[in-house]
C-alpha cells in the first residue's frame, strides 16, 4: 500500500464515520483544490455519491472562473449544492475594498459570519435545483451538527493543532487549549445540543499529497492553479481582491507536482497569496477561533 | 514517519528535537542563526530547545512551520513530531499524538533517572501500542560521559520496561547540548558502540497493517443509495486485520449471521477481487443477511472473536472526575457503541510507579484493572491476540475520557442462549423476499415494542390500544400477551422464578420470527428486569427493541425508551408511543 492509498483509506473511514454519527451532517466546499479531493474522497467512500449537502460561502467575490466550474460539476455530478451569502452586510456595502472597513472585517463578515448563519440556519440557504437549474431558497432550516472540512495540518500554524473530529462552541468557536484526546480511530461523534463538530479527513494530507492525488485520480481542478502563459498561477484561492498568483510557470499537475517535489516552494508559505492573513499578525488562528475554516 | 517525543519534564525533549531539527539541515534558511543572533542580543546562553520556540513564532511570519507537528527528514526518509514538546503537556495530548505515532523516543535525564512522567509516559506507550520504542540517556556530559551512570539508568528503564512487555529497540547515551549521538556518533563516550538515535529511528520499519492474520472488519455502515438510482447494497468498513476475497463465506458477530463476499466495491478504482487490513473497502453479499453498525465481520474457518457482555480490561482514564462503579458510560469499540458502567474495580494501578492496591475509583491519568458490564453483547477480541479488536474508548458525558484494552472474556450467563441464536441464524433457511421489499410492502420497519410497568397497571389495555391504532392506520401488527405463551409455546416448563430465563429466550424467538415476517409486534409484560431485556438482546437486534415501561418511574428497573406515567390517558399513551415508533423509522415520518 502506498502512502497516499493509506492516506486515502483512512479519509474514507473517517467520512464514513461521519456520515454514521451525524443527521445534519454537511462538507464544506470551498471550490480549492483541497475541498475538491475532499469531495473525491466522499466519491468514494460512498462509492460515486455524495449523501450529504455541500456548502459553499459565496462571498460574490470569487474569482468567476470558480463559480463556473463549482456549477459544472454540480451538474455533472448530481451534487446537492447549497450555498449562503451574507446578503445583509453586501447590501450594507461592508466589503473590502469598496466600502469602508478592511480585509479582517471584510473576511469576518462575508466568511466567518456568513459561514456561522449558514450552517445555524439563520442565514438564507439557496439550494440546486436539478430539475430546473437554477438556484431557490432551500427549505431546509436547520443547523448542521457535523461539518466536514477541508483543512490540513501542514496548511499553517493554528491548522495543525486540529483533531480529526473537533468540538466548537454554541457560538461556534474553537477552544484550542482544551480539545478532547484522540487515539485508536474513536471520535468526537457525541455532542451537547446547540454546538455542532468540524470533521477534518485531510488533516494529515500535505500540499504535494494533494496533487499527486490529483494527478493519480485525474480530479478536475480550477484552471487558475495553472500557469495560462503568463508566468504566473494561483497556489491557494480565495477572493479577487485579496488572492494574489504566484510567480510559477506550471501549466500542469504533474509540472505542480514536480514543482513542490524539487522544493522550489520550500520556503514560500501556501497561503501568501492571501492578504487576510497577513492581517492577522500572520496567523489564521484568531480568525479561526472565531469560526473560519 | 509520525514520531513522538516523550519523558519528564526537563529531562530535555526540546533540545533533543531542535537538535535533530538543525543537523538533519531541516530548518528554514538562517533560522539558526537568527535565533543564535536573538540570544546575542538578549545576553541568553544559545540553546537548541528554542528553536522550537521560534519555529512556534515563525508563524506570526506567515512560514509554514507548525506549532503541534515539526518536520526533519534523514537521508532515508521524513520525520514529523507529533505533539512537539514545549507546547502544554497535557497527557491527552500526548495520549493524542502516541496513538498515531510509529515510534516513540522517551528522554531521560541521565544526572535524574527515572522519573515520574517517565514512566507514566512508558505505561501509556505500552497501552496505546506504538510499534518501536527508544530509550535515550540525555545529558550525558553531566555525568562525566560515564557508562556507569548511563548503564544505571538504562538498566532501571529497562526493568521498567520489561513489567510493561516492551523491549527498547535501542537505549542510547547523547548529550542533546553538544550534539552527540544524535544524528552522528562523536568520540566521547568510546565505550559506546550502538547507533545514533537517527540511525536508530531509520532502523525501524513503518507498522504495515497485519494482513495474514484472521480477517476482522468493523461494520461502519450498510449502504443502499436507491435515491441516486444505485441498488447495491454494499456493507462498508476498514478492514483491521486480514484478507477477505469474492466467494469467502464471512461471519457477523454478535448476530453469528453468515454470508458470502458477492463482490468488493470501489468507486474510480481497478475492479478487485479481494480486500485486506488497511482497506477501507465495501462488500456485497450474495445472500441478502440483516447485518449493521456495530457488528464485527470474520471468515467462517478462521478463530473467531469473543461475544460477552462482561469483560476484564486495564483501562487508563484521563477525566476530570473519576471513574466510579455505578455510573452510567458508554463503550466503544470498533463502531459497537454500548451502555456500559463499571462492575468492579480490580486494582488501581498507579502509573507512576506501577505498584498496584485496592480502589474505588479511578483517577486523572491512573491505569486500572476493571471487570465492565455492558448493556449487549459487543464482539472482540483479546488484545494480546489481535490489539486493532481488543481495545475501546469509555465515553463519559458527550467526551472520549478513557482507554482500555481487553484482559479476559468474562462469562455473563447468556452464552448457552447466545450459541443457539448463532446456530439458528446459520442453519437459517432464507426466503427469496428480502427485509426491504417485506418493508417497502408493510409501509414499516419491523419492531418489538414491549410494554411493561408494575403489577396493577393495565399495560394488557394499552399495548391492545396501541396494536388497534396502528392496524386501523393500516399498519401490519400484532399483539402477544404472555399468557398466550406460557400455556402453549412454554407448557413444558415450569412457571417458576428458576425458568424465566427460559420464558425470555422463548419470547426472544418468537419475537424474532414476528420480525423476520416484517411485523410489529407487541408485547405486554409484567415488571421487566434488566436480565430480561439481555436475554431478549440475544435474540432480538437492539436497535429493533422498544421498551415503554407504564406506572411510577421509580418502580422501573430498566432504563425504557419510552415512560408514561401513572395517570396518562389511554389516547395520549397511544400519541406518545406512535410518536416514538415515528423518531424510531419503525413508522413512516
Amino acid at each position: 500500500m502506498t502512502h497516499l492509498d493509506a492516506l486515502e483509506h483512512r479519509s474514507v473511514h473517517i467520512l464514513r464515520e461521519a456520515y454514521a454519527n451525524f443527521r445534519q451532517l454537511c462538507m464544506l466546499w470551498s471550490i480549492g483544490k483541497d475541498s475538491t479531493v475532499l469531495l473525491w474522497l466522499a466519491r468514494k467512500a460512498f462509492f460515486g455519491h455524495v449523501p450529504f449537502p455541500l456548502v459553499h460561502i459565496d462571498t460574490s467575490y470569487k474569482i468567476p472562473e470558480m463559480i463556473a466550474y463549482r456549477d459544472r460539476l454540480v451538474a455533472e455530478w448530481g451534487l446537492n449544492l447549497v450555498y449562503g451569502q451574507h446578503q445583509e452586510a453586501l447590501a450594507a456595502g461592508r466589503t473590502f475594498p469598496l466600502g469602508a472597513v478592511d480585509r479582517l472585517t471584510c473576511c469576518g463578515l462575508l466568511k466567518t459570519e456568513a459561514l456561522a448563519r449558514t450552517l445555524s440556519g439563520e442565514g438564507a440557504r439557496f439550494r440546486f435545483n436539478h430539475a430546473t437549474g437554477a438556484y431557490e431558497r432551500d427549505p431546509n432550516t436547520e443547523a448542521y451538527t457535523g461539518v466536514i472540512v477541508g483543512a490540513r495540518a501542514d496548511e499553517e500554524g493554528s491548522r495543525s493543532k486540529e483533531r480529526y473530529f473537533s468540538p466548537r462552541s454554541t457560538r461556534n468557536q474553537w477552544d484550542v487549549g482544551e480539545q478532547p484526546p484522540e487515539f485508536w480511530q474513536q471520535y468526537k461523534t457525541e455532542f451537547a445540543p446547540g454546538t455542532h463538530v468540524r470533521i477534518h479527513p485531510l488533516l494529515d494530507w500535505t500540499e504535494l499529497n494533494i496533487w499527486q492525488y490529483i494527478a493519480q485520480e485525474s480530479i478536475p481542478v480550477v484552471s487558475l492553479y495553472f500557469d495560462q502563459g503568463q508566468g504566473t498561477r494561483y497556489r491557494s484561492l480565495g477572493c479577487a481582491p485579496c488572492t494574489a498568483p504566484i510567480a510559477s510557470t506550471a501549466r500542469t499537475v504533474e509540472d505542480i507536482v514536480g514543482e513542490l517535489e524539487t522544493g522550489a516552494l520550500a520556503h514560500v508559505a501556501e497561503r501568501s497569496g492571501r492578504a487576510q492573513d497577513a492581517a492577522d499578525g500572520g496567523g489564521l488562528e484568531s480568525l479561526r477561533r472565531g469560526g473560519y475554516m | 514517519m509520525p514520531i513522538v517525543v516523550v519523558g519528564h519534564v526537563d529531562h530535555g525533549k526540546s533540545t533533543v528535537v531542535g537538535r535533530l531539527l538543525a543537523d538533519t539541515g531541516s530548518l528554514p534558511d538562517g533560522k539558526l542563526d537568527q535565533v543564535r543572533e536573538l540570544c546575542r542580543r538578549t545576553s541568553k546562553p544559545f540553546e537548541y530547545a528554542f528553536l522550537l520556540d521560534a519555529l512556534r513564532d515563525e508563524r506570526d511570519q506567515g512560514i509554514t512551520i507548525d506549532a503541534a507537528r515539526v518536520f526533519f527528514r534523514s537521508a532515508l526518509r521524513h520525520y514529523v513530531v507529533l505533539d512537539a514538546p514545549g507546547h502544554v503537556e497535557f497527557l491527552r495530548n500526548m495520549v493524542t499524538g502516541a496513538a498515531r505515532a510509529d515510534a516513540a523516543l522517551l528522554v531521560v535525564d541521565a544526572r535524574e533517572g527515572v522519573r515520574e512522567n517517565s514512566r507514566r509516559h512508558a505505561t501509556m506507550l505500552a497501552m496505546l501500542g506504538v510499534s518501536h520504542v527508544a530509550v535515550v540517556v540525555n545529558k550525558m556530559d553531566l555525568v562525566g560521559w560515564s557508562q556507569a551512570a548511563f548503564t544505571a539508568v538504562a538498566d532501571e528503564m529497562r526493568a521498567f520496561l520489561g513489567r510493561l512487555d516492551v523491549v527498547p529497540e535501542a537505549i542510547v547515551p547523547v548529550s542533546g547540548v553538544h550534539g552527540v549521538n544524535l544524528v552522528t556518533r562523536g568520540p566521547e563516550m568510546p565505550w559506546y558502540t550502538g547507533p545514533a538515535v537517527l540511525e536508530v529511528l531509520d532502523g525501524f520499519t513503518a507498522a504495515t497493517p497485519p494482513a495474514d492474520a484472521p480477517f476482522r472488519m468493523p461494520v461502519q455502515d450498510v449502504y443502499r443509495f436507491t435515491r441516486f438510482g444505485d441498488d447495491r447494497r454494499i456493507v462498508a468498513g476498514s478492514i483491521e486485520s486480514g484478507t477477505v476475497g469474492v466467494g469467502d463465506a464471512v461471519v457477523f458477530y454478535p448476530s453469528g449471521k453468515r454470508s458470502r463476499v458477492a463482490s468488493v466495491e470501489a468507486f474510480h478504482a481497478a475492479p478487485r477481487t479481494s480486500a485486506s487490513a488497511g482497506d477501507a473497502t465495501g462488500l456485497t453479499l450474495d445472500e441478502q443477511i440483516y447485518t449493521t453498525r456495530g457488528e464485527l465481520a470474520a471468515r467462517v474457518g478462521e478463530p473467531a472473536p469473543h461475544v460477552s457482555t462482561r469483560l476484564r480490561a486495564s483501562v487508563f482514564w484521563l477525566g476530570r472526575a473519576p471513574l466510579v462503579p455505578g455510573r452510567d458510560y458508554h463503550l466503544r469499540l470498533g463502531t459497537a457503541r454500548v451502555g456500559m458502567r463499571v462492575e468492579h474495580i480490580e486494582q488501581v494501578i498507579d502509573a507512576s510507579t506501577l505498584t498496584a492496591g485496592p480502589g474505588t475509583e479511578v483517577a486523572r491519568n491512573d491505569v486500572a484493572d476493571c471487570v465492565l458490564k455492558l448493556d449487549r453483547a459487543v464482539a472482540f477480541d483479546l488484545h494480546a491476540d489481535r490489539p486493532d479488536t481488543g481495545r475501546f474508548v469509555i465515553v463519559d458525558d458527550y467526551e472520549i475520557r478513557g482507554g482500555g484494552i481487553v484482559r479476559e472474556a468474562l462469562a455473563d450467563g447468556d452464552e448457552a442462549a447466545r450459541e443457539m441464536v448463532r446456530l439458528r441464524n446459520r442453519k437459517w433457511e432464507h426466503s427469496r423476499i428480502a427485509p426491504d421489499q417485506r418493508a417497502a410492502r408493510f409501509g414499516q420497519r419491523p419492531a418489538v415494542v414491549v410494554v411493561t410497568g408494575p403489577r396493577e397497571m393495565d399495560r394488557k389495555g394499552l399495548a391492545k390500544h396501541l396494536e388497534t391504532r396502528l392496524f386501523e392506520a393500516g399498519r401490519a401488527v400484532y399483539f402477544l400477551g404472555m399468557a398466550n405463551m406460557l400455556y402453549g409455546v412454554d407448557a413444558d416448563i415450569d412457571r417458576t422464578l428458576a425458568s424465566r430465563h427460559e420464558h425470555f429466550r422463548r419470547l426472544g424467538e418468537i419475537a424474532h420470527l414476528m420480525l423476520d415476517a416484517g411485523l410489529v409486534l407487541i408485547v405486554s409484560a409484567a415488571e421487566l428486569r434488566a436480565d430480561d431485556l439481555d436475554i431478549l438482546r440475544v435474540s432480538v437486534p437492539d436497535e429493533r427493541l422498544l421498551t415503554v415501561w407504564y406506572g411510577a418511574a421509580d418502580a422501573a428497573e430498566i432504563a425504557a425508551d419510552l415512560a408514561l406515567p401513572d395517570g396518562a390517558s389511554v389516547e395520549e399513551a397511544g400519541g406518545a408511543m406512535t410518536a416514538l415508533l415515528t423518531a424510531r423509522g419503525v413508522l413512516p415520518s
